[in-house]
Formats: C-alpha cells, structure tokens, sequence
C-alpha cells in the first residue's frame, strides 16, 4: 500500500522533470551555443550555425583577446569593481553602523532619504549628472565613475547590512568600550568582523552591478582607453557584428569569471540578489 | 585654607563634569553623524542635487553647454501634444508593460511550483536557471540576435527542416521589434523571479498542503488556495516593482535596436539619452526624465492608494 503511494508520487514528478529539463534547454541552450560558435571559423558558421563545431578554431580567442583589447578593458572593469566595492563596503558600512548602532538623531528620516533617493531614475539625473561631472573634470575619469557607482549602490548595501548588524547582540561592542575603545575602533574591531558574511553578500552583488553596468559607463567613459569590458564588446560587437565566432569567444572570456565566481559562491550570489530586489 | 581647597576641588570636579559632559554629547550626537556623512554627502552629490537640478532644466531650453533659458512650460506642451516620438515611446513603454506583467509571472510561478515539488536536483535547476540573470546584458544580447538571426539563426534551422515561417528578422520589422526586445530581456530575467517565488513558496507551511491532499484536492486546487495566497506579498511586490521598472527600462532595447527601426521600439529611456547627447537639447531631456519619474510615481501611488483603500496588498 505505502509503496504504492511512492510509485504513485513519483510517476507525478515525471511530467515535472520533462518541463524542468525544457526550460533548462531554454536557459541554458543558448549559452551553450555561443560556447560552440567561439570555436568556429566564417565558413563553419555558414554550413553549421548552432551544432558542435567540426574542426574547432581555437585562435579565435587569442584573436578576440588582442582585437578586443581586453587586457586593457579588464583592467579598466576591475579597477571600477575595486573602487565601488571598497567604497560602498566602507562608507555603507560605517552609515549602516551609525544607523543600526549609534542611534543617529534621526535616523528614520534618513532611510526615508534613502529610500526615495534609491528609487529615483537614473534618467532623472543623468543628462544635470553628466554636465556636472564634466565641469568637473570627472568626465572619462575611472574615479568620477567609482563616485556615481557608489551613490547609486550605497542605499541597497546600508539596508541590507544594517538589517544584519542590528540583529548583532550588544555584548561584544559593550565589552570593547568598556575596554576603552572608541566608535571607529568598534566598527572596524567587533563589527566588521563580525558582519564579514553579509560584506561578502553585498560585495558580491555589487561587483556584479558594476562589472556588468553598461549607461553609467557607455555615457561617461567614452575614451577608448577607459572602455569596460562590456562598452568595448558593445563597440566590437558592432564592428565585427559578421565575425560571429570572433564575438562569441569574447562574450564568452567575458562570462566565464562570472559563471566560475557565481557558482563558488551562488548562495551568497542569490541571496544578496533577491534580497536586493526586495529592499532596493 | 581649608575653604579653598573644598572650592578648588569643586572648580576640579565641575570642569571635570563639563568636559566629560561635551565628551559625551560629541559621542551621542556628532559621532554618529561623521559615520554617516561620507555617503550622504556623495548621495547628495551624484543623486539627490542632479535631480533637483533636472526639475530646473525641464523648464530650461539648455544645449547642455552654455546657460540655460527659462521656457515655462513649453517642453511639456511639446512632449504632450507635439513630439509625436514621445507619444510612440509612451505607448511603447505601455507594452512593455503589458508583457512583463503576464509572460515572465506566468513562466516563473508555474516554474517554481514545479520545482517547489521536486526534492532530487532541486539546487542544480534553481542555480542554472539562475544563471541568465548574471549575465551581461550585451552578451545576452549579442547571443539572441545571432539567434533570431533570419539566416543562420534558430528560425533559419527551422525552415530547413520543414517549419517555415520563423526566418524572419525579428529585429528589424517594425511589427516584431517590441515582442522580440522584451523576449531577450525576459530571458534573462524570468529565473531571477523563479528563484525569489520559490524561495516565498519555501516558507509556506507544509502542513497546509498535507491537509489539502487529504481533503483531495488536485495540484491545481493546491496552487490556486494554498502556493498562491501564500506568496502574495512577493507577487505585489515584484508586480510593483515591475510596473516601475516598465516606464525606466533602457538598457536592451538600447544595446538591440536603439529605438529603431525608425523609432518603432523607442522607449522613454532612449529618448532622454537621444536629446541629451545627440540632439543636444538637455533641458528637453530633463523634462523627458520628469515625465519617467512621474509615470514611476504614478505606480507607487496606485499601489498606495488601493492599500489604503482597503485591498489587503
């Protein structure tokens, strides 16, 4: 009788797996194929566009490395990542500390701020954005960039990592205070080590946001020098758009770090993400 | 002698009581702010000053170089009754809403019921069809439109082995353009609400669909009073969320089509950055931006005023 049940259960899920397995196909069927098109030279692309290639070309990829400039733009990108995530982790850190733990005067009006200046366009601002920055002189400048990101990602970190800290128990900044240490000294001391997994969480999310940012940086970095990773494959996507295999290598030199990071890490990787969407 | 040392110590001790006192409002007042001000000043700088400013200019005729003339309302009456683009844009934005409120809720709750239900392989479905999301949105875009491609594309195989009719250029024919951006878009995006679903769907007591079972309900009856009621704050809020994001989407559509083929998939958003940097009418722009937050805040008051009004959302 109770076996039965299971058979029973079971035959139920089959219909499950079959769609499961055919929205896989459709989440994943494309990425594959551009995996098979990166090793294809023109004349294979014409006679077997979307099958495993033949007789794979792996020059494509030294190719696209050098045509592409990636060494330049990946430096670019990760100097951007760097930047923002060292300053949305400190600056947010240290305001999420202030309004989960110091009790700033008036901190509910603040996260109202927060929240209106979180959910306002970035087209509201962008076009007075762009006129300040170049009277400036922060115009095609890495820095300026790291400036507009961390604003714009600050309100999405200090509300996830003071949701984190003011669960922290008080008795560890009580005990170093009354060891004599002062504000700065708790944060960077007790706090911060203590909230590690949830910088980690938000860290993550936001060299995602950055590393695959594409306004923001196709409107202010529009020397050739300071291209991003995803601006240069935009112009180079353009430029050799009849070169599929050329374009599909570097699309995928360009989302393998990504694939590779997000799997190690997916459980941070989903949860920053989705509670992201959430709050932000 | 004696008096002046009773006084000298209590001189002592009321400087002592002062100083610790303004110690002590610098450690309950001022600290919190210098941990705070970093990020609120740079906030203020790229965020909240740009958008006040922008209220400004939309009232402006402004190149974006040189001083900005004051126009009153003129760039309204043209956005509202002249500018036929933006009219076109508006509509567009509209049906991009339309879509993203049916197809990616409908392939992503049916998604994550199914996979609510599945014990074996549960992880490796929710991570891989997770995957899309990260992607950058130029390469999912150049990927699609190799595949829509009407020559070598998926539509082209197609034809080869007998469907026809799919070989067509999906992103250049005006009638296909919208249907086909919010496509790629919604590749990407569906298994990002998948996994927000599911996760709303894992905290739904099992006891509840354990009774249901019992009273011989079927998976549809299941779905329909139990996964549904029990993850409805979720579902209004990304319903929200995506009502807003329908009026800003840019990205895209701009890296697809920039708003063509002759404007037939211009969006409010490509037609901000068109004025500002092309055509060089920023106050234009600005009052364009306005009318994107507005529509944004429309959304937000909608969904206000209908809680307020008693819908339990």
């Amino acid at each position: 009788m109770k076996s039965l049940g299971i058979a029973n259960r079971r035959s139920n899920l089959a219909p499950s797996y079959i769609i499961l397995v055919l929205l896989l196909g459709f989440a994943l069927g494309p990425i594959l194929v551009m995996g098979f098109n990166s090793l294809k030279n023109p004349k294979e692309m014409g006679a077997n566009p979307l099958g495993f290639p033949q007789q794979p070309v792996w020059e494509n990829y030294p190719n696209a490395w050098v045509k592409g400039n990636f060494a330049l733009t990946t430096r670019n990108s990760a100097l951007l990542v760097a930047g923002t995530v060292a300053g949305v982790l400190v600056l947010g850190g240290m305001g999420a500390y202030s309004l989960a733990k110091l009790k700033l005067p008036g901190s509910d009006l603040f996260t109202l701020y927060l929240l209106i200046g979180s959910s306002l366009p970035i087209q509201l601002f962008l076009v007075p954005l762009f006129f300040l920055w170049k009277n400036l002189g922060l115009n095609n400048s890495l820095f300026g960039v790291i400036i507009i990101y961390i604003a714009i990602n600050s309100p999405f970190a200090i509300f996830l990592l003071r949701s984190y800290m003011v669960q922290l128990p008080a008795d560890f900044e009580d005990a170093a205070q009354v060891d004599g240490a002062n504000e700065w000294q708790v944060f960077w001391k007790v706090v911060v080590p203590l909230c590690w997994p949830c910088f980690l969480t938000v860290g993550l999310v936001v060299a995602l946001a950055v590393w695959n940012e594409f306004l923001i940086a196709s409107v202010f970095l529009t020397e050739k020098e300071l291209f991003t990773v995803v601006t240069s494959y935009y112009n180079f996507s353009t430029r050799f758009s009849r070169d599929w295999g050329l374009t599909s290598a570097s699309a995928v030199m360009m989302i393998l770090p990504i694939i590779a990071i997000f799997l190690v890490l997916q459980r941070q990787f989903i949860e920053g993400l989705t509670q992201g969407g959430l709050k932000a | 002698m004696r008096q002046s040392v009773i006084q000298m110590e209590g001189e002592y001790f009321g400087r002592e009581t002062r100083w610790a006192q303004r110690k002590r409002f610098f450690r309950k007042r001022i600290v919190p702010w210098l941990f705070i001000l970093p990020i609120l000043l740079i906030n203020l700088l790229v965020v909240i000053g740009p958008s006040l400013s922008a209220l400004y200019y939309s009232f402006t005729d402004w190149s974006g170089i040189g001083a900005a003339k004051f126009t009153g309302l003129d760039n309204f009456s043209r956005l509202l009754f002249t500018d036929t683009s933006f009219k076109r844009a508006f509509f567009n934005n509209l049906t991009w809403l339309v879509i993203f409120l049916t197809i990616p809720f409908a392939l992503s709750l049916g998604a994550a019921s199914l996979l609510a239900r599945v014990k074996k392989g549960a992880m490796f479905f929710r991570i891989a069809l997770f995957i899309p999301y990260v992607l950058p949105g130029v390469v999912v875009a150049q990927t699609w439109r190799f595949l829509m491609n009407p020559i070598h594309g998926i539509g082209a195989e197609l034809t080869k082995i007998g469907i026809q009719g799919l070989d067509i250029a999906f992103l250049g024919n005006p009638k296909t353009v919208m249907p086909a951006v919010a496509f790629v878009d919604n590749w990407h995006w569906w298994g990002f609400l998948m996994v927000l679903f599911l996760a709303a769907m894992q905290n739904i007591p099992q006891d509840l669909y354990e009774a249901a079972r019992i009273d011989g309900a079927n998976q549809w009856q299941e779905f329909r009073h139990i996964t549904l009621p029990g993850i409805r704050p979720t579902i209004i809020f990304m319903i929200l969320m995506s009502a807003i994001w329908s009026f800003l989407v840019f990205d895209y559509i701009w890296i697809l089509t920039q708003g063509g083929p002759g404007g037939a998939s211009e969006v409010l958003g490509t037609l901000v950055v068109k004025n500002a940097f092309f055509k060089f009418e920023a106050g234009y722009a600005a009052a364009i931006g306005l009318a994107m937050s507005f529509l944004a805040g429309i959304m937000i008051s909608i969904f206000v005023v209908l809680r307020r009004r008693g819908w339990d959302i």
